[in-house]
This record gives structure tokens, C-alpha cells and sequence, in this order.
């Protein structure tokens, strides 16, 4: 193989437009952790390793043909809800809350694995019910979520919950469940709100007080989400400048590397950079949108549509809670915050979309 | 025909899929317009609010107190100035338990029961807003133990500042008077002025004397340094800095070493003394005794102390130079005699027969002259050198309340001098104008009469009589008397303070001839204080005066050995040297101290001595016991 059918073998799999895209964010990433952590370059260096190790997994999910993907989805969501049941035996408790595993010389955060896992099985799931899709069906799709959220939910970790929950309820409307038990179910859920809220760990029911009114405990609950605001609002149209945010660089912004980061974005380069973080949102939703639209299978198309739209939400929730129409909960902003594991998982449905978009065409040929 | 249905099923399929795919687009699409209406709201429409919030959240307005003019004495001796220093200070506001925090903190700084006082009245005074001093003058030691033991104590901090000190404590105390904490009075007359910001930062004011008067002048401009904190309230770094102006250095017309020659000529006596230089109104000495510690007051003074030294039956808290109020006695006689030449009333060479008495006519009340049997044969010249009461009995009456009042009125007396010292009163000079309306009565001959030796409704201040003194000495030209020879800049020129004219009586010069003669005549052999004259070595100048505090009965001989030491009478002296050319006039005042020939006057020669000769006595030479010898 020469340098050219080389590079041909590397790119066959990876979709360009896509791979601009992600190249975009981890570029906006690097640069903004550096100013984010005062010039810190390990934790920019830190980063890069992380986008080695997710990159790395993303194209050989890439390459992996769909009939793996089916392969591994059972496998692989039994082995999460192992790991759940684990953590809520033996897990580590940290911040109050018990989401991580010792195994062996690392930590691991299995919650992490079921955001691919959970619509994996689900997509896996209606996929071989497809023929003969009942009513039956979803309910068992339904439990499908159900069980990994709670346990999740219990953790606690609502961040990681809401987003899995979201990619299970993309799933089934995907999937087609009919608009009469969505609107019930929503009636219901209305009705049963006050239950679910006493259900609530104090801190998650003070995170959503405090959406209501931040000010109420400005130094206290609803110091992040002021703090947010401010460094957001403060930036206005053209921001404060590279390196030059003020909230950011005194300290008054919390979680700056990881979930607030996109608050050190707005306020160092304002509506501007705002727009242009969207805009380059929107342009990879707009294309995991077309690969969906023309993905071959149920199976691919549902697993498609619910990773686009995953990724939307999480940095909807994301940029919803930094400027305080969110609560806060510990959410980070996708491709951007520091950290290897939600890097990982993001870039692992970024293989598959490419994998569903690229084994098509193959397939046609 | 299965296989078809199926077909279509497919399609139906992907029809609905797409179409589902096309509400999430939807879905996508309003979510993100939320986000955008967010950032513009935030970004766009809220962005000023922001700012500022986003500003005030890092900035930080630290004034910084300017260093508070030095005062110096004509020679630039130091008479106030600043010391730095640590003090252990309270927050109020966040202390729940204030007497178990001071038991705490007992144990790591000596806290005596007087700073617990002290501390005490300080709260009451003041909003808690900020810190108030608990104990000031930390050893290095005390500071590193608190230090050291911070955290335990969210409410205290040790504090470094500048510290007024007087050095020469009680001799000039009522002359400089001290500076003490702002109090809510202090803060509502700044905020009238509109200078309270000028004061942010700040924690004394001057309270009396020239600490007082000359206030702008010594506090300087408050500087402000901006300064970005972090989340922590740590400082990162200075964003801007406008330096502090200091006051100005004042430069004091008094001498300091005389100050002390005054303050020890007086020895156990109270009293006041203020001597002036005639050709320009400059206070040389200012003095009134007892003083007070004024170190005392910079901090608040404890309940005790305060009592101790309000109540005191010596009340050293009373300005007497200022504001202590006197009859004039015979210090008067030597204007009486220039108004009688004035009006006519009494020709130089015109003598009168004292019987020792005098009597209004159709009256059998005596008026009684200081000598029992009287001077004899008495001009103007001698009425003066011997102080010849029933001289003065006479010529009042002749000349008439009225008359009195008028011309002697022209060398300021009843009225304020205008030193630049807050807080002088005017004394009184009767007339019987003032009479009508101050008891609705009719002025009696015989109120005419006591006027005439400076008695009766007469009153003075020991700075009046010397201002009155420094006008005769000057021949009827009279400077306004000032404390403040320069005001030096910390940078910059220093500026003067120009003798300023106040007004020429443009008295006769024979008139004036004759009564500085009798007055020099007053310190030789024949005079009544020969004794303080004695040997003197220039041209001294005087007269010597005795008010009496308690009236005598018709009859009754004051006898001082039945007369409680505090009702004794007061002892005047006024003098100007050297006599042809006068460059030092003076009113010397001992409280109770009977003859003014005896114990004031001696105090006016060790004064003379030091300024026209630089004669220092011997530290705290003890003055003549306090009893009055037999002349006056």
C-alpha cells in the first residue's frame, strides 16, 4: 500500500464533513481549557491525550461493520447493568455520590457506558421486533430505560440520568410510539410531579430551587448559576477577549475546565462566539440528521437519530444551565469540557453515525 | 401480493420515521431559538447590568488615608505627629458573643479593664460597621500570637495605622488638642460640609484646639487605589491608584521651650497664660493649667477617667485661656486711665485725696481702696504704679458707664479676638444697655463704681487681656492674634500667614506716653511688682490685678486664712517688654492665687526672661507656696 491507498484505508470509514466538524470543536477545546485553566498547559496536554484515546476508539467503531454493532449491543448493555448493580453495592462514594467503580488501578463511571449502551439495546431491540411491533413492545423497550435511569437516578447523578433518559425517549419516538401514551404519559407525569419531587435528594430539589431564583443564596446554591450569568451576560456582543475574562481568570467561575467552561467561552468572546459555538452545533446535528434520513436499516436509523439528537440535548442542557434556564446539573458541554470519559462516549456514537453513514454506501456499491 | 404489502408497509415506514425525524428537526429548532433569545437577553439587552455586576464582583475601592500634617513650632520643634503602629480591632457586626470573645482574646493580649471601658463607649458611638480598636500599641510579640490564632477569630484583625503622639503631652495640651475617633456627630457635620468621602478611611478627627481648627488643613486628601479581588476577596493586583495627599505641616507661631517656662513658672497654681507678640499677633505661648494627657482622648476615654477628669474640681478639661472667664481686676486701670485722658475726664497732672475710701455723693457706702487709709495725694502716673482704687471709683463715675463701655471696647474687650482656635468666648463688658436687657434694671451709679476697678459685672479672658495688652503695647495698633506661622505643603511652597492689621485707636501718643511709664514704674521700687521686677535686666512693663471671686460684706476684711482655697482671689498680671520697644506682651492669670504682684507676676518675668533673654530656670523650680503675701 502506498501513502495514498494508505490514507484512502485510513478515510474510507470517517465521514469529512463530520471529521471538520470534531476537528472544530477539539480545536475550540484545547484553546479555550488553556485559557479556562490560567495558562495551565498540562490540562490542555491532558485533553489532547483524551482526544487521542477517543479519536483512536471513534475510528474503529468506524470501521466496524453493523452487524457488530448488533452483535455487541446485548452484551454490552448487560455487562452496564452489571456494573450499575455494582456500584450501587461496592461504589465508591465521592461529592456525595456513588457513581464510580475500582477496578483495579482505575476508576470507572459505568453510568458512562449505558449512554451508548441503553439506545443501543433499544435500537438493537426494535430492530428485531420490527415485523411484528406491538404495544408489548415498547413497554419492554420502556423497561429497557427504566431500569438503568433509576439506578442512575439513585446514584445520584441527574445530569447522566436525564441525558440517558432522553436517548431511550429518542429511541421509542423514533421507533414510532404512538402520540396518544406519549401525551397520556406526559398527563400523567404532570400529575404525578409532586411525588416524583419529593422522591428528590435535597441538593437535586435545591439545584432546581434555585433556577427559580439563583439570588436567593447568592454565596451559597445559587452561586454557580449567578456567577454563569454573569460571566455570560457580562461578555455581551464581543466579549472580553482571550484570556481576558475576568470572572474566569479571578476565580468566580466554578467548574471552569469542565461544565461551566462554556461560560468562559461567552464571556471572553460574547454573542459572537456564541453564535458561532451554535452555529458549528447545528451543522453537525444538521448532518447526523442526513445520515440518519438515509440510513438503511431500523436499526441504523434509529441508533442515528437518537445519537444526534442526544448530543443536541446534552449541549442544550449544557448551555441552558450555564446561562440559568437550566438547573444546574452537572451537565458538561459536549466536545468542549475537559475530560476523557464523555469525550469518549461522544466520539464512540460519532463512529457509529460514521460507520452507519460509510457501511451503507458500502453495501450499495 | 404479501410480498407488495410489505413493500408499502417499508415505505408507509420511513415515511412516518422521516416524519418524525422532521418534528425532532422542529424540536431542535425551537430549543435553539430558546438559546439564542437567552444569549441576547443576556448578552445584548441585560448587558450593562452584567457588566457592572461582573465589575463590581472584582473591584474593589480601597481608600487610602492620607498622613496627617505634622504641627511645629516657630523653631520646628514637633509638637503632633504620627506614629505607626498595630492594633487589635473588632468587627461588631459579626460577633455574637462580645465578652467571650474578649475573654478569648485576653489570653493571647493583655486587654485591661480600662480597654474593655473604653471599647465599650466606643460601640455605643459609632454604627458597627466597621472595626473599633479594642487595644492599640501591639507588641511584635501580641501581633504574631493573634496572628497566629486568626482563624479562630473571623471577627478580628490586627491593623496597622498611624497614631497621633504629642510630645509634649499635658504643657500643650489645650493649645494643639487632640484628634479622636469620628463619631456620628462627626460623620453628620462632614456629611454637611460635603466632604465625608474625603474622610472614607479615616478614623480620627481633630476634636479641639489647633488639631480642630486647622483640620483641613492637617488631614490631607484620601487617596483610592482600585483593586481586583478574586472570588476569595484576596487582592491580584492594583487597576488604578491616586495617591494620597498629606496635610500640611503646620508651622506654630508658639515656642515650645517657652510653653514649658510658662507651664513650670506656674508650679502648683492653675491658670492661664497667653503671651502675644505685639507687631504681629503672633501667639508666643499659649498655656492653660492644669492639662490633660491628650493621648487619652485619640481612642475614646473610658467612663472612669472621663469622670475622674470632668468632675475634678481643678477642671483640667477647661480651656481657661480660651474660654475661662475672669474679672479683669486692675488689670483695668491702665485703659481706664487712656479713657479718662481720652474723654477728658482726667487731666495727667490732676490729683486727687484718698482717704482710702470713696464715697458716691448722697451716700454713706464706702467704696473701699486695696490699702486701708488710702495713697494720699494721687495723679494718674501714681494711680497706676500703686493701683490706687478710689482713683478709678472716681473717675468711672465721672466718665460714666457708657463712655466706659465705648472706649473700652475698642480694645476688644467683650468681644471675641477671632483666634484661630475654635471656641472662645467674649467675656462681658457691661453697659447699661446690656443691663436693661439682660436684668431688666437700671443701671446704679454704684454699678459704675466696681466697674471702675475691673469688678462687678466686668468679665475677661485671660487671651482678651493679653490681646488688649499687645494692642497698648503696640501703641493702639492691633494684629490679629494667630496660632499658625506657616502652613508648609508636604510638596510645594510653603505659605505665610501674613500679620493682618485689625484696626489703629490712633491714641495720643503723649497719653500713651504716660500710662507705659506708670506701667514700667509698676515693676520698680514703688510699684506693685517691684518683687518681679527685681534685677530684671530690659524694660519691663505691667500691672498687676487681683479679681475677687467672692463678694465682701460692708465692713468684712478679707481675711485668706478663712476663705476656702477655692474662693480665694484670682491673681492677675499683664506686662510688655522691653518697654520702649515692645516685641512680647502677655496676660498672666493664677487661678486663686491671690496678689497678682506675687504669683502672677513672677510667672510674666520667668516668661520675659526666656523670650527677650533665653533664660531657662531650673526644671520645676517650685514657685512661692500658694498663699498670698500682703500687697497688690
Amino acid at each position: 500500500m502506498n501513502a495514498r491507498q494508505l490514507k484512502n484505508r485510513f478515510m474510507l470509514h470517517l465521514d469529512p464533513v463530520l471529521l471538520a466538524a470534531l476537528g472544530g470543536f477539539l480545536f475550540i477545546s484545547m484553546v479555550l481549557l488553556y485559557s479556562a485553566s490560567d495558562g495551565n498547559w498540562w490540562r490542555v496536554l491532558g485533553q489532547l491525550g483524551n482526544i487521542a484515546v477517543a479519536f483512536s476508539a471513534m475510528w474503529i467503531v468506524a470501521n466496524m461493520p453493523l452487524h457488530w454493532l448488533m452483535r455487541i449491543a446485548v452484551p454490552m448493555y448487560v455487562f452496564g447493568m452489571l456494573l450499575l448493580i455494582a456500584v450501587a453495592l461496592f461504589g465508591e462514594i465521592s461529592h456525595g455520590a456513588r457513581r464510580w467503580l475500582h477496578i483495579g488501578v482505575a476508576t470507572i463511571q459505568p453510568s458512562e457506558l449505558m449512554k451508548i449502551a441503553v439506545p443501543l439495546m433499544m435500537a438493537w431491540y426494535f430492530e428485531k421486533n420490527e415485523a411484528t411491533l406491538k404495544l408489548r413492545n415498547y413497554f419492554v423497550a420502556v423497561i429497557l430505560l427504566v431500569m438503568p435511569v433509576a439506578l442512575i437516578v439513585r446514584q445520584p447523578d441527574l445530569g447522566t440520568s436525564i441525558l440517558i433518559a432522553a436517548s431511550g425517549f429518542y429511541v421509542l419516538f423514533l421507533a414510532g410510539l404512538s402520540w396518544r401514551i406519549m401525551i397520556g404519559t406526559a398527563l400523567a407525569g404532570l400529575a404525578s410531579a409532586p411525588f416524583l419531587w419529593s422522591a428528590l435528594h435535597d441538593y437535586q430539589r435545591h439545584r432546581i430551587e434555585m433556577l427559580f431564583d439563583p439570588s436567593q443564596d447568592a454565596l451559597g446554591k445559587g452561586y454557580h448559576t449567578i456567577q454563569g450569568m454573569i460571566a455570560v451576560g457580562s461578555g455581551g456582543i464581543l466579549g472580553k477577549g482571550y484570556m481576558n475574562g475576568t470572572q474566569t481568570h479571578l476565580d468566580f467561575l466554578p467548574e471552569r475546565t469542565t461544565d461551566f467552561i462554556f461560560a468562559v467561552w461567552s464571556e471572553e468572546f460574547g454573542l459572537i462566539g456564541n453564535l458561532l459555538l451554535l452555529g458549528l452545533y447545528v451543522f453537525v446535528i444538521g448532518r447526523g440528521f442526513i445520515i440518519t434520513a438515509n440510513a438503511s436499516t431500523y436499526f441504523t436509523r434509529l441508533m442515528a437519530g437518537s445519537i444526534t439528537l442526544t448530543f443536541f440535548t446534552y449541549a442544550f442542557v449544557n448551555m441552558g444551565m450555564v446561562s440559568g434556564i437550566l438547573p444546574v446539573v452537572g451537565v458538561p458541554l459536549p466536545l468542549v469540557s475537559y475530560g476523557g470519559t464523555s469525550l469518549l462516549t461522544l466520539m464512540l456514537g460519532f463512529g457509529m453515525l460514521m460507520s452507519i453513514n460509510t457501511h451503507k454506501q458500502l453495501v450499495k456499491t | 401480493m404479501n410480498r407488495y404489502i410489505e413493500l408499502k408497509n417499508h415505505q408507509r415506514e420511513i415515511y412516518y420515521f422521516r416524519l418524525r425525524l422532521v418534528l425532532s428537526l422542529g424540536f431542535v429548532g425551537v430549543m435553539l431559538f430558546i438559546l439564542l433569545a437567552r444569549f441576547f437577553y443576556l448578552q445584548v439587552i441585560r448587558y450593562e447590568y452584567f457588566h457592572t455586576l461582573s465589575d463590581s464582583n472584582r473591584i474593589y475601592v480601597v481608600p487610602i488615608v492620607p498622613n496627617r500634617g505634622l504641627l511645629l513650632d516657630r523653631n520646628g520643634v514637633v509638637m503632633a505627629q504620627n506614629y505607626s503602629g498595630y492594633t487589635l480591632e473588632i468587627a461588631p457586626a459579626k460577633v455574637t458573643d462580645m465578652d467571650a470573645l474578649i475573654a478569648e482574646l485576653s489570653r493571647l493580649v493583655t486587654i485591661t479593664p480600662k480597654d474593655i471601658k473604653r471599647f465599650k463607649k466606643l460601640l455605643t458611638e459609632r454604627q458597627a460597621l466597621e472595626t473599633m480598636p479594642l487595644r492599640s500599641q501591639l507588641s511584635d510579640e501580641e501581633v504574631a500570637r493573634v496572628s497566629a490564632q486568626r482563624f479562630r477569630f473571623p471577627a478580628v484583625e490586627v491593623k496597622a495605622r498611624l497614631f497621633r503622639e504629642y510630645p509634649f503631652s499635658d504643657v500643650t495640651s489645650h493649645l494643639i488638642g487632640y484628634v479622636g475617633r469620628i463619631n456620628q456627630k462627626d460623620i453628620e457635620q462632614l456629611e454637611e460640609d460635603e466632604i465625608a468621602s474625603n474622610y472614607m478611611g479615616s478614623d480620627y478627627i481633630g476634636k479641639t484646639g489647633v488639631e480642630q481648627s486647622y483640620e483641613k488643613e492637617l488631614h490631607g486628601t484620601t487617596g483610592f487605589e482600585q483593586v481586583e479581588v478574586d472570588a476569595g476577596g484576596r487582592a491580584v493586583r492594583v487597576l488604578s491608584r491616586t495617591a494620597p495627599q498629606s496635610g500640611n505641616n503646620l508651622m506654630l507661631t508658639l515656642d515650645a521651650k517657652m510653653q514649658e517656662v510658662a507651664e513650670q513658672a506656674f508650679g502648683a497654681y492653675r491658670g492661664a497664660l497667653v503671651a502675644i507678640d505685639p507687631t504681629n499677633g503672633e501667639v508666643l505661648a499659649f498655656v492653660s493649667k492644669p492639662g490633660y494627657d491628650p493621648a487619652l482622648f485619640i481612642d475614646g476615654i473610658d467612663t472612669e477617667t472621663w469622670e475622674e477628669l470632668n468632675g475634678s474640681l481643678d477642671t483640667p478639661l477647661n480651656n481657661r485661656a480660651l474660654r475661662g472667664q475672669y474679672p479683669p481686676g486692675s488689670t483695668i486701670k491702665p485703659f481706664m486711665a487712656l479713657a479718662g485722658l481720652h474723654y477728658g475726664t482726667r487731666a495727667p497732672a490732676r490729683t486727687i485725696s484718698d482717704p482710702g475710701y470713696f464715697m458716691l455723693p448722697g451716700s454713706r457706702h464706702q467704696y473701699r481702696d486695696w490699702k486701708s487709709g488710702g495713697h494720699g495725694s494721687v495723679d494718674l502716673y501714681k494711680s497706676i504704679v500703686v493701683s490706687c482704687d478710689t482713683y478709678y471709683y472716681g473717675l468711672a463715675t465721672e466718665m460714666g458707664i457708657d463712655n466706659m463701655h465705648s472706649y473700652l471696647s475698642r480694645f476688644g474687650f467683650g468681644k471675641k479676638t477671632g483666634l484661630d482656635m475654635d471656641g472662645e468666648t467674649s467675656g462681658l463688658l457691661p453697659s447699661s444697655e446690656w443691663k436693661a436687657k439682660r436684668y431688666q434694671q437700671i443701671w446704679y451709679p454704684g454699678d459704675t463704681v466696681s466697674a471702675g476697678i475691673g469688678q462687678g459685672y466686668n468679665l475677661v479672658t485671660p487671651l482678651q487681656l493679653a490681646f488688649a495688652t499687645a494692642t497698648l503695647a503696640n501703641d493702639g495698633i492691633a494684629f490679629k492674634p494667630h496660632l499658625v506661622k506657616e502652613i508648609r505643603p508636604a510638596r510645594g511652597e510653603p505659605v505665610m500667614a501674613e500679620a493682618r492689621m485689625m484696626f489703629d485707636l490712633q491714641i495720643d501718643p503723649a497719653h500713651l506716653k504716660l500710662v507705659k511709664s506708670a506701667m514700667e514704674a509698676v515693676t520698680k521700687p514703688g510699684g506693685t511688682a517691684v518683687g518681679a521686677g527685681y534685677g530684671v535686666e530690659y524694660r519691663m512693663a505691667g500691672k498687676t490685678g487681683t479679681a475677687q471671686v467672692i463678694a465682701m460684706k460692708q465692713g468684712e476684711k478679707y481675711d485668706v486664712k478663712k476663705v476656702s482655697e477655692y474662693n480665694r482671689d484670682h491673681a492677675w498680671f499683664i506686662a510688655f517688654a522691653p518697654a520702649d520697644k515692645p516685641r512680647i506682651a502677655l496676660a498672666v492669670l493664677a487661678e486663686n492665687g491671690g496678689h497678682g504682684g506675687s504669683t502672677a507676676a513672677p510667672i510674666a518675668r520667668k516668661v520675659l526672661d526666656y523670650y527677650l533673654l533665653g533664660k531657662v530656670p531650673k526644671p520645676l523650680q517650685a514657685v512661692a507656696e500658694k498663699a498670698g503675701s500682703e500687697s497688690d
